[in-house]
């Protein structure tokens, strides 16, 4: 009996598993997958939250019911991974795993202690986070009652989980207080490290017009050394003071831990993988999908679905002594809700820059490429379902993983 | 040199002005670059660029601006003071690596 491992059972983790335990032969391979939680977040969902679109029951299911009957499950900490010996060592009961092929999906998560002054009296009362279940369910209590002033949103580093979500949730805003009839009487304010709204030239423009079409100002090449909390600013490492009312942070984001412990990641806790195999770099019998790895593209969800296009038959050619087929190419397919109903979608790669055009989907599209649109909104809010249904199910989406060029004006 | 004296030397700068090619990349083009910034490179400004270049030969992605601190063990602040605004990107920049990955 051969074991694969996987650390991690959320949104690639879980794909993988439940696409493997189709195509593995359950009399040769035992599927393992070790998960600190016993709770899959549908994460694309908190954005919604401190709008009052979803509830915190809306992005909430069991996460065993979502793990094919045939995969083991245990849910633990990891305590180190010893790639050298083939074996992880959990940190209930001490108890030591060993396997043939490990699969690294431990994600990344924020770190607002990173930064001085957001963690203390202040944090979820006039500082939050929305990329945690907590943050997002204070952030809406506090958003239904506030009456004004200068909300700013500051993305501490990069790179994020959802690149987009920080531009999304300044659009949603600026709907959101028209809705609730005091957007006179708000500021919002954009504040990144990047050099605009996106890092991508053309997405960069065509969102920084969006920015302004809506009142929002934007600072950019703006690194946050710490904030006072008292006085109400935010300080940069070139001294420069945004002072705010309501601060939204994106705390700097972090690889697990357990890949600090084991050494065997980057600075930010990311595992060195390589970025058209998926192969951890320094090992050949272990893998990194979705934003566990260093692989230079979006920290995503819609990323995780294309590694794990690419990665299943690459696996299974893999096991049998075939090479690895460098497929993968960094696609990335984001839906932006810009408010109002509407949202932009962008879909690029390693290599080509979000475009404009048409995006084809059979069924559903086509989907109008970096401009605003009806559909695309309904795209986003359609995809909670496919996420469910589709994705975590192991079923695949009638689209390849490679972007196509087919629908682009280049 | 200028951009122009590059190109003629047949190096490449890309549209963001990034060296397409970063084998080809010399100290000579570093003082160029670093020139075009508005920087005259001292010993201090030489150490984040080797760094720079070695963490890209090892990795292949360009270093963050935490990654050049730790790594080259020069305080945040002071990457700010040797390569004012957007340190990380001008360090890139003028090591002749690609433009660090961010965002994407």
């Amino acid at each position: 009996m051969k074991r694969l491992l996987i650390l991690g059972g959320g949104t690639a983790g879980t794909m993988a598993a439940n696409r493997l335990a189709q195509e593995l032969d359950p009399e040769e391979w035992l599927i393992t997958v070790v998960d600190q939680s016993k709770v899959h977040y549908y994460q694309p969902g908190f954005l919604f939250i401190p709008f009052e679109i979803y509830k915190k029951r809306d992005v909430i299911k069991p996460r065993r019911d979502y793990l094919a009957p045939g995969v083991q499950v245990i849910f633990s900490e990891i305590d180190v991974i010893e790639p050298d010996r083939n074996r992880v060592r959990l940190k209930e009961e001490g108890r030591w795993l060993s396997y043939d092929f490990l699969i690294i999906a431990t994600g990344t998560s924020p770190h607002p202690e990173e930064t001085p002054g957001l963690l203390g009296p202040e944090w979820y009362k006039s500082i939050f986070d929305f990329y945690t279940i907590d943050g997002a369910v204070n952030l809406a209590r506090r958003l239904r009652t506030w009456e004004g002033g200068h909300l700013v949103l500051n993305i501490v580093d990069m790179p994020i989980k959802c690149p987009v979500a920080p531009l999304e949730f300044i659009f949603l805003a600026d709907w959101y207080f028209h809705e609730q009839g005091i957007r006179d009487k708000v500021r919002l304010t954009f504040v990144t490290p990047l050099s605009g709204a996106f890092t991508k030239p053309r997405a960069a423009a065509v969102l920084g017009n969006m920015l302004e079409e809506r009142n929002i100002e934007l600072i950019t090449d703006y690194l946050v050394e710490r904030v006072d909390p008292e006085r109400r600013v935010l300080i940069s490492y070139d001294e420069r003071e945004v002072p705010y009312d309501l601060l939204v942070t994106i705390p700097l984001n972090m690889g697990s831990e357990a890949i600090a412990r084991s050494g065997i990641g980057d600075d930010l806790n990311y595992v060195p993988t390589d970025k058209y195999t998926l192969k951890a770099r320094e090992f050949d019998n272990v893998f990194v999908l979705g934003d566990a790895s260093n692989v230079p593209t979006s920290k995503a969800g819609s990323v995780a679905h294309f590694m794990v296009d690419v990665f299943v038959p690459n696996f299974l050619r893999y096991i049998d002594g075939l090479d690895l087929k460098p497929t993968f190419d960094g696609h990335a397919n984001c839906y932006i809700e810009s408010g109002f109903g509407k949202g932009i979608l962008i879909d690029f790669n390693y290599d080509v820059e979000p475009l404009p055009g048409k995006f084809p989907l059979p069924g559903l599209g086509p989907f109008s490429l970096l401009m605003e649109s009806v559909t695309n909104h309904w795209g986003k809010m359609i995809f909670r379902w496919m996420y469910w249904h589709i994705l975590m199910r192991g079923r695949t989406l009638p689209m390849p993983a490679q972007m196509m060029m087919a629908g682009k004006w280049s | 040199m200028t951009r122009e004296e590059l190109q003629a030397q047949g190096i490449p700068l890309d549209a963001e002005g990034f060296l397409a090619d970063p084998s080809r990349w010399t100290p000579e083009i570093a003082r160029a670059l670093a020139r075009e910034e508005g920087i005259e490179l001292t010993d201090a400004h030489w150490v984040v660029i080797r760094f720079a270049r070695e963490y890209y030969e090892k990795n292949g992605v360009s270093p963050t601006l935490r990654q050049i601190s730790k790594g080259a063990g020069v305080p945040t602040k002071a990457l700010f003071t040797l390569f004012p605004k957007g340190p990380a990107k001008k360090v890139a920049r003028i090591a002749g690596i690609p433009k660090p990955a961010g965002c994407v």
